[in-house]
Parts: C-alpha cells; structure tokens; sequence
C-alpha cells in the first residue's frame, strides 16, 4: 500500500513548479473517496516536518507548495555554478518596490515618486523577469499602462501574498498612512 | 549601491567630493581630478531627491527641518560639477534647482505672522516629496534583502520516470494536406502513359470506396495507399475530392504522427487508440 504522503511528495519533486492543494487533489481525481484539502494540508505539514534536517525544505508560496533547497544552503549551492546570479541595480529595485507596494501604478507616477524618468530597459527587464505586468490601461490621456506584480513576483521572493511582504516604513506624524493591505494576487484556490 | 552612504558623513568643512578620502574643498579648474572617482560617485545617485537625501544624511540632519539655503547652495555645487564632468546631466536635476532656488527665495520673503501655519511652509511639498521618496527607497532594499531565487533560492526538481504513453497524434493541417497530394499528382504524372479511360469517376462513388478501405482496415491506412496512380491525374484528383468529402462530413480523420511523417487515413467512429 502506497502511502498518501509519498504521493504528494513524489508529484511536488516531479514537477518542476510549486503545486497547489486542487493541483494536487487531481491526482487523486479517479479515488472512490478522494482526500479533501484539509487532509492534502495536513499530509504536506507532514511532509514540511520530515524536511528536518535535510538540505530541502518544503514551503507554500504563491503559486502552491515547492521543496527548495534550505535558504541558508543557498550560497553552497551557488558555488555549483561560475556565473553569478546578477545584481539589480537601485532603480530597479526602487522601480519593483513601487509597482509592488503601490499597484495599480502607471510610468508616469513612478516617476514621480522617484524624481527622475523610469527607463524602458528596466520596465523590460522586469516583464522579461515576469515580476511585473500590464493589467490594464489608465483612464488618462494617452491611457497609460498601469503596472502590477505578478504571482511569479512572489513565488520568486518566497511570499505566499502581497500581505507577507515588509511593511512601508513609516516616517514622521505628518507621513501619509499606507495603504495596505494590497490587492490579493494570492493564487491558491483551496477556498480557504 | 550605498557609495554616497558609505562616505563619511562627518565632514567637518564642506567638501565638495572626496576624491580617494582626500576631501575636495573647491572645484580646482587647473587641477587634474582623478574623473573616474568622481563619476563613479556622482553616478551612485539616482536622481535629484537621491542626492538631496545624501546631502540631508551627511549632515544629520532632519527632513523636516532642511535649511533650504544651505541644501541648496549644495545642491548647486553638486550640480556644478557632474556638468564640469561632462556627465550626462539629466532634466530632473535641473528642475529641483529651480524648486530650490524658488524655495530659498519664498522662505527669504516676509510672512505675514497671523497665518503661521505648517501648510505655509514653502519646504512643505519637497518634504513630502522627500519621506515618500525615502520610504521606497528602503523598501526596495528590503526587496533586495528578501531571499531570492535563484540567488538564495535554489527549487527542487527530481528526474521523473519516463513518460511510456504513446503521444497524442497531433492533428493535420491543410498545407501538409495539400502538399501530400501535391506528391502523389507528382507521382501519378509519371505514371501518365498508363491512362486508362474509366467512365464517369463519381466522387460519391469514391466517397464509398475510400471509407470501405478505411473502415475495413484495422489500423490506420497510409494516405499515399489510397490513390491508385493507374488511373492518372483525374482519378487521383476525385479520389482527393471524396476524401475531403469524407473529412468534412466527418467520416474520416487524417492523422500525422509527427512533422513530415506520412499522413494516415482513418475512420472517425472508432476509437482504436486504447
């Protein structure tokens, strides 16, 4: 008798992308008594805590559940490869923390957050990154594209939402109250 | 990029750069500055605000509470010379020495003391301007900080066993269709000195044989198999006619197993791919 748990845990190695629960509940679609996402939940917690003391671990993110490697192993790991992985650079990252945190934003608020004009290679490199994208069109003149994060955003920083993400500074009594928490861009559909 | 923040923000006179720690009070014209030092410094910031923001920090002192006049003759300075770089001076600096100057020259008139008020304050949008600029400017370092794949994140994937499930066959388009016949009219034209006369080749008639020939077959039949180039280019051509026939009254499906394969022929209603 194969046990549940090595299902789950051999579908979530094979895949190659994080799966979530229903992912993962449709393996067992042709089951007389198919588990409910409760029991799938419990199975992966399981599975979470078996990773003790191992050089994985399995996590949810955004798009589901995925074994990774141990974060503090990740720099072991690097020296597998020559290439480093590259830097961003300050615009760009102040660029993403603008789209993350003040989604939907069109070009032209970036910059004027940001003082000086938002170049397209970052706007590129960051759709080519898949962090961000275009959800719609401001009703403005030139109806400008207006920018958000995307769930591949997430999934790469290792968030399961927009609310796990570090809090906007706050400044003086006269700063402007945040807006938070954000649009849900969550993709899980367990319903829970 | 933390070079401006990495200077020390001591600096008791005022210098202009620092130029490998050796502070530089004034520009010198006559004097050879080392430009690369300098480039590299004034190219850390990332625009007007960036830079205002470095020149606050380096004298500790308190957004809210910028004395514009010295910020600004600064600000100036600093101006002063990424021009005397020939760096690439973008507008944006330009506009906030104008918000600048327009400040410094607000603050200077005389304010009527009955509206006292915060608002008044002509520093007040720069600011502003200022706190929103800085709140994500440390956000994106705390973006930077988040672990990352790829970087600190590294996704596991185990080889899975082979796939051993035949290969859904893909369906034919019209061009591999056409070009299929094209190659059996090619055939049929040398076989051309057989012509045989037959009377009245009905497509209908075709129609018939073709799906007895394919709902006869166990397997699927070779496109090719189903033209009999005996009867030359008319024979072939109805004999297209009745399969296309055949296709669009769903009758018969063409199959190819992959690009540039043979295109196979079989009947619609049965399901042998079990």
């Amino acid at each position: 008798m194969i046990e549940r748990k090595s299902i789950l845990e051999a579908a979530l190695l094979a895949a190659g992308r994080p799966l979530t629960i229903r992912d993962l509940q449709r393996l067992f679609a042709e089951d007389p008594a198919p588990p409910d996402a409760a029991a799938l939940r419990a199975d992966l917690e399981a599975l979470a805590a078996e990773c003790e003391g191992r050089g994985y671990e399995l996590v949810e993110v955004a798009s589901g559940w995925r074994y990774q490697v141990r974060k503090e192993l990740g720099h072991w790991v690097l020296r597998l490869w020559e290439e480093k992985p590259p830097r961003l650079s300050r615009a760009l990252l102040e660029t993403l923390a603008l789209i993350v945190y003040r989604q939907p934003i069109t070009r032209a608020e970036i910059e004027q957050v940001r003082g000086v004009s938002v170049s397209s290679n970052i706007i590129r490199t960051l759709e080519e990154l898949e962090w961000i994208r275009v959800v719609g069109h401001k009703e403005a003149p030139g109806r400008p594209a207006l920018y958000a994060s995307t769930r591949k955003f997430l999934d790469d920083f290792n968030l399961r939402s927009l609310s796990d993400l570090p809090s906007l500074a706050e400044f003086t009594e006269d700063a402007e109250v945040v807006q938070l928490p954000l649009p849900e861009v969550r993709g899980d559909a367990e319903g829970s | 990029m933390s070079a401006p923040e990495t200077l020390p923000a001591e600096a008791a006179a005022d210098p202009v750069a620092r130029v490998r720690g050796e502070p530089l009070e004034t520009l010198p014209s006559d004097l050879y500055i080392p430009p690369d030092a300098l480039e590299v410094f004034l190219e850390a910031f990332e625009g007007p605000l960036d830079l205002l923001l470095y020149l606050i920090r380096r004298q500790n002192l308190d957004i809210l509470d910028i004395p514009i006049a010295e910020i600004t003759r600064q600000y100036m300075e600093y101006v002063e010379l990424m021009r005397e770089l020939r760096l690439e001076l973008a507008a944006e600096y330009l506009v906030m020495a104008a918000t600048l100057a327009e400040i410094k020259s607000r603050m200077l008139l005389p304010r009527p003391a009955v509206d006292e008020d915060e608002e008044d304050d002509p520093r007040a949008e720069l600011i502003r301007r200022l706190q929103e600029y800085e709140r994500f400017r440390q956000a994106a370092g705390e973006l930077e900080a988040l672990p990352r794949v790829g970087r600190d994140l590294f996704p596991v994937r185990v080889l899975a066993p082979e796939d051993e499930r035949p290969p859904p066959a893909p369906e034919v388009d019209l061009t591999d269709l056409l070009a299929a016949l094209r190659e059996v009219l090619a055939r049929a034209q040398l076989q051309a000195h057989h012509h045989i006369q037959r009377e009245g080749l009905s497509v209908r008639e075709r129609m018939t044989r073709v799906l007895d020939r394919v709902s006869e077959a166990t397997d699927c039949v070779a496109f090719t198999s189903l033209f009999t180039l005996e009867e030359g280019r008319r024979g072939v051509v109805v004999t297209f006619l009745a399969l296309l026939e055949l296709l669009k009254l769903g009758l018969v499906e063409l199959i190819q197993p992959g690009p540039f394969e043979p295109i196979q022929v079989r009947a619609a209603a049965r399901d042998d791919r079990a």
